[in-house]
């Protein structure tokens, strides 16, 4: 049984902002926009529960597109699982990544004073027992977004670049874009039940609206 | 150890800058970095997280429970090949699950407790988070970036033996006021890495006292000023950290001349705290 929940909205803001292009993502590149999965975990990151999904209904643009570039060291590789669990076992293996050695330098574009707003609305998933009301999980989370609440601070594709947040109650800011965008084919979402199968949609913007359902609709790809 | 922490933190720190380089840019041959658009300076969140884990290694050295993952400079092999504290898990032929490999890791390693890190191990992108997140830093006002040429009386090659000397630049900025902001989820340091109080007090700490022990050729004069912590009464938070940041005002008080010292700027601390909220001046 699948119940539709109400919707929530809320206005994003920040400095910076990096929704990284899955084809380049070595030097790091964002889209030109917020992607669906990113507006999700903003979401989730205020409030999520097993028993609810959160749906992107409309993602408005209010800030012009603008980039900039950073270059970092970053380090190379990630923790092998492998000397952990040797080292678990009081095996003799090095564990810590020695920055000096592991070092890459590597340049993101970045967005730069981004601003949207977010149209979402939950449905209830397979995991909602008997005690989960889709009134009871919208007051929980309009409660937080009220008070400014969240489990952990919500970021912009990156935990560097933090998101600023505010629950819109009455009309949505006007967008300074106009007419009709292509923003290609991005980023919907990844699917967790299906092997972690990246989806991907075609997006375009409308007077700096994107109305993902309906882009969705326009067929997905994977 | 200590309680894992139980409140959401958010902070400001404000640190400065004299005749040094806080954070040179790679792409712009190790000249300060600045935001392009507005002028102003930044720091990038890994260069203080950098700090930060330089300062809990130097302080707590091989203190069980505090080793750092990401190092910099030499391994010292007696440092990575010591023997673990199991700490109620025996060594067994039993294949270890994920999780425990995870939690063996935030036990041991101060900087994952504290940032996280990219484990192989987890099915979600292998990422633990960890409660602690920094922004960049920018600074208070334009920053003017100036290249020093020096000279050294000795050259490298000996080709270059009649020309006596060799010239090098140093890149600095005269005088800058930076603003770092942070934030600490208390949900992530509990369903996750188990940041403990005294983790976060280590964490002020190193804040604090991080730019004392980083002094170099190129640093120059660099250290906190101000260090303002916001604590929630619970681990979801009372009220938005925007509205918190902004109850921290910075004022340049050198009018028409370009500040040159932490004398030239004022810091106001607006006391009205909304609800459920205590400031802490650490500094």
């Amino acid at each position: 049984m699948i119940v539709i929940g109400y919707g929530v909205r809320l206005k994003v803001w920040g400095d910076y902002a990096c929704f990284t292009r899955p084809e380049m993502k070595v030097e790091r590149v964002s889209y030109d926009v917020m992607t669906p999965s990113a507006a999700r975990g903003i979401l989730e990151a205020i409030y999520w529960k097993p028993a609810i999904c959160w749906k992107i209904d409309r993602i408005h643009v209010l800030n012009p597109i603008r980039f900039d570039n950073i270059r970092r060291n970053e380090v190379l590789g990630k923790i092998s699982a492998g000397n952990v669990k040797s080292a678990l076992k009081g095996g003799d293996v090095s564990l810590c990544q020695d920055a000096t050695e592991d070092r890459v330098q590597r340049a993101s574009l970045v967005l730069r004073d981004v601003c949207y707003c977010i149209e979402a609305h939950f449905d209830l998933t397979e995991k909602a027992g008997p005690e989960d009301t889709v009134e009871k999980h919208y007051n929980i989370a309009l409660r937080r977004l009220r008070k400014g609440q969240c489990f952990h601070h919500p970021y912009f594709g990156c935990r560097e670049f933090p998101v600023q947040f505010e629950c819109i109650e009455g009309e949505i800011p006007a967008s300074c874009h106009r007419g009709n965008q292509d923003l290609g084919i991005m980023l919907y979402d990844i699917d967790f039940a299906d092997d972690m199968k990246a989806v991907f949609f075609r997006a375009s913007m409308v007077d700096g609206v994107i109305d993902v359902q309906t882009c969705r609709d326009g067929g997905v790809f994977s | 150890m200590s309680e894992i922490i139980q409140n959401r933190y958010e902070f400001v720190l404000l640190f400065d800058i004299e005749n040094g380089n806080p954070n040179g840019d790679p792409d712009m041959g190790n000249m300060p970095r600045v935001d392009p658009q507005t002028g102003y300076g930044i720091v990038t969140d890994v260069c203080l997280k950098r700090k930060i884990r330089d300062y809990v290694e130097m302080v707590k050295g091989d203190e069980q429970g505090y080793e750092i993952y990401v190092k910099s400079g030499a391994v010292l092999n007696n440092q990575h090949k010591k023997a673990y504290d199991h700490l109620g898990i025996e060594p067994s032929k039993n294949k270890p699950k994920d999780m425990e490999l995870t939690k063996f890791m935030c036990r041991n390693f101060f900087d994952i407790r504290a940032f996280g890190a990219v484990m192989t191990t987890e099915v979600n992108c292998g990422q633990v988070r960890g409660p602690v997140q920094i922004n960049f830093s920018r600074s208070m006002d334009p920053i003017f970036q100036q290249e020093v040429t020096v000279t050294r009386c000795a050259v490298a090659n000996e080709k270059d033996a009649e020309k006596g000397q060799t010239m090098g630049k140093k890149q600095i900025v005269p005088y800058a006021l930076y603003r770092a902001e942070g934030y600490i989820s208390a949900n992530l340091a509990q369903k996750t890495t188990g940041f403990t109080e005294d983790d976060l007090d280590l964490l002020w700490d190193s804040l604090v006292n991080m730019f004392e022990h980083d002094h170099s050729a190129s640093r120059g004069k660099m250290s906190a000023r101000k260090l303002i912590v916001f604590k929630h009464n619970s681990a979801l938070g009372c009220c938005q950290s925007h509205i918190l940041f902004d109850k921290i005002n910075v004022e340049r008080l050198s009018g028409d001349l370009p500040p040159r010292s932490f004398g030239d700027y004022t810091v106001t601390i607006a006391k009205d705290m909304p609800d459920g909220v205590e400031m802490i001046e650490k500094l």
